[in-house]
């Protein structure tokens, strides 16, 4: 990692402190967890401090870590069936808990300093509620609008504070949140016209999932840790 | 009798001024627009989440439909993030074949934008000139993918595949004699880099073309000066990037600030803008043309000196060559999984950001040591443009709607996802 970068990391471990927590990256990029409580005063210091001058927000996306290093085709052992198409799924279930993991979603904010010339990255995790709600961050930077509006759209996760939290990329009267990991690739319903009715009408789904390829997670040395610092020392 | 003070009224999805499904819901009084109420998501396929069902290598073919006049900037963007995960080195002649079509693809996206501006805002030949040029570099994706838009050409490590030995030719027809073919094929007698090295001769003439019919046309400057002035920090505030912040005077450009791929090695010049109005953002747009024709230029003439690999050659993560997988057991298996299966990336995440002709066009990959990525975003720089619309219209007549749609290089492809 370049100076920099470090020089900005402590600045920042040093003006932040225990709000902040500084997650290892592998590809010499800056990311900084934040709570949510502090999200509002660390975004506003990281925009108006001359140290950090991070006038432009990027981009604002939302994640959902729930299956999160889960593979579907357990490849541990050789096997006599070969390759199966036949992924198991469970079925459906929509957001009917009062609680998510705190773990689940998470909002990352990618941050752009023009005039220091550094990138950095904030996540929130939006703890336990439902539905999850951060604090919008609109008025730190107008740019974050609409990234917030699809953000919620897709992932339900509410701003607090936002100006116009409507759904922007789905369908009007569209249902549900479609890039939670729980939502169907395939979605819930299909449209046709029909011709009796004369007019357009939802369904449900009558196509089936189907994997093509499994989602698999193979053990690979070459990335482990241990072994880069012995190429490399 | 009732006074109508103002109105709400509908423009697009279906408006050929939208450039694609825009729709507008616009309050007016009068004809002059008090706000408005961009409506997107028509043309949304949810790109991001189909990324993460199929390995990583499938979905490079979805970022050429992203931003669909400019695909391979596209395709840059996201190969760069898989590669930064990877931790792989891209051959050097690869990188500089990535730039040069960036350039290639940054002339096709102005002139698709200039011809499109033009005919909206009232200048009809700019359309015919500019298509006449965007042919020939059609031409080039077709040469070097086998297809015209959709290239599917840039592959984390590398590209493809070298550049080809020859340009196809125009065939005999009914409708041309044997002399304008012969001047049509006379071009493209010599390999693609004699083509490309003709085209960057023949290019700034036509530059200078489209400058005269608009630069100091009056309808023109009626049409754009002082219209959707946007101040170097509203521009900042808002998101924007590329044209649009340089429009405003910013002097922010990756490829300078942030270089990738050998673009630190070229020698160009960053246009910016003063007044942050309509007509700047064109003088930049045309002005970054002839940059990139510039570059170009330094590309051709270091591709022809340096042959070498293309593809990086580790083949766990790139397809070993049809000789090698014919001949050898090990490339085989290789091959097969590859194609099968994909590779799996180490955990963690990446955001790369390449100088879309656009602006920032970045993509952010999550991975959690998978074949495929966790979570895929891709931002967008017309999103963030779109956004700023109903500021940037506001006090404007209902004509100047069409002329700061124009401005902003509106895909619906990339905003919609």
């Amino acid at each position: 990692m370049t100076d920099r970068y470090e020089t900005l990391a402590a600045r920042i471990d040093a003006r932040f402190g225990e709000q902040v927590s500084r997650i290892a990256s592998s590809c010499r990029e800056l990311t900084y967890e934040v709570d949510k409580d502090d999200l509002i005063a660390v975004a506003t210091a990281l925009r108006n401090e001359a140290d950090f001058g991070f006038e432009m927000l990027m981009d604002v996306c939302g994640v959902d870590y729930l299956n999160y290093g889960d593979d579907e085709w357990t490849t541990n052992s050789a096997t006599g069936t070969g390759f199966s198409r036949g992924v198991q799924r469970e079925s459906v279930i929509l957001d009917e808990a009062d609680e998510f993991d705190g773990n689940r979603f998470a909002v990352v904010y990618h941050l752009l300093s023009i005039q220091n010339n550094v990138r950095m990255r904030l996540r929130v995790f939006t703890g336990t509620g439902n539905p999850p709600i951060v604090k919008s961050v609109v008025d730190i930077w107008n740019g974050a609008n609409w990234f917030e509006r699809e953000a919620f759209d897709l992932y339900g996760i509410l701003f607090e504070g936002h100006p116009d939290l409507r759904r922007i990329l789905t369908d009007y009267g569209f249902i549900g949140h479609p890039f939670r990991k729980d939502f169907p690739i395939m979605g819930n319903v299909e449209v046709s016209y029909d011709d009796e009715q004369g007019r357009v009408v939802y369904k449900p789904v009558s196509i089936e999932p189907r994997t093509l390829v499994p989602r698999v997670i193979r053990d690979d040395n070459r990335y482990s840790a241990d072994l880069k610092d012995a190429t490399d020392g | 009798m009732a006074e109508i003070q103002s109105y709400t009224m509908n423009f697009g999805p279906q408006h050929p001024a939208a450039h694609g499904v825009l729709r507008l819901v616009l309050e007016i009084e009068g004809e002059t627009i008090q706000k408005a109420d961009p409506h997107v998501g028509l043309l949304h396929r949810g790109t991001e989440k189909l990324a993460e069902t199929k390995p990583f290598n499938q979905s490079i073919g979805y970022m050429d439909r992203l931003d669909y006049v400019s695909m391979m900037c596209n395709e840059h963007g996201y190969v760069m993030a898989i590669e930064k995960l990877l931790g792989i080195e891209v051959p050097e002649r690869a990188q500089y074949i990535r730039v040069m079509f960036d350039e290639v693809t940054r002339i096709l996206n102005h002139l698709m934008w200039l011809g499109a501006h033009g005919l909206d805002i009232g200048a009809m030949t700019m359309f015919l000139y500019c298509f006449r040029e965007r042919e020939d570099l059609m031409d080039l994706y077709e040469a070097v993918s086998g297809t015209r838009m959709h290239a599917t050409y840039y592959r984390p490590g590398g590209v493809y595949r070298d550049l080809p030995d020859s340009m196809p030719k125009y065939q005999e027809s009914k409708f041309r004699n044997k002399k304008e073919l012969d001047r049509m094929n006379s071009v493209r007698e010599g390999t693609m880099l004699d083509f490309i090295e003709d085209f960057t001769n023949r290019f700034p003439a036509c530059v200078d073309e489209y400058e005269t019919l608009l630069t100091d046309n009056r309808i023109w400057k009626q049409r754009t000066v002082n219209i959707a002035v946007v101040s170097p920090e509203r521009a900042m505030q808002l998101g924007f990037s590329g044209p649009m912040l340089r429009g405003s005077g910013v002097a922010w450009d990756l490829r300078k600030k942030q270089p990738y791929d050998v673009y630190d090695r070229m020698d160009f010049d960053i246009p910016i803008g003063v007044n942050g109005d309509c007509y700047d953002r064109y003088l930049v747009r045309v002005e970054e043309m002839r940059q990139s024709n510039r570059i170009i230029k330094q590309c051709v003439d270091w591709l022809r000196d340096n042959p070498g690999p293309v593809i990086a050659e580790d083949h766990k993560i790139t397809p070993p060559t049809r000789v090698e997988m014919k001949d050898d057991m090990e490339s085989l298996i290789h091959h097969f999984k590859l194609f099968t299966e994909g590779y799996c990336v180490p955990e963690g995440e990446a955001y790369a950001a390449v100088e879309h002709p656009k602006g920032e066009f970045g993509v952010y990959i999550v991975s959690d040591g998978a074949n495929k990525p966790y979570r895929v975003k891709i931002r967008a720089p017309g999103f963030a443009h779109l956004s700023a619309m109903s500021e940037m219209v506001e006090g404007h007549m209902l004509a100047d709607v069409v002329a700061v749609i124009g401005t902003q290089d509106i895909v619906f492809g990339e905003v919609d996802r």
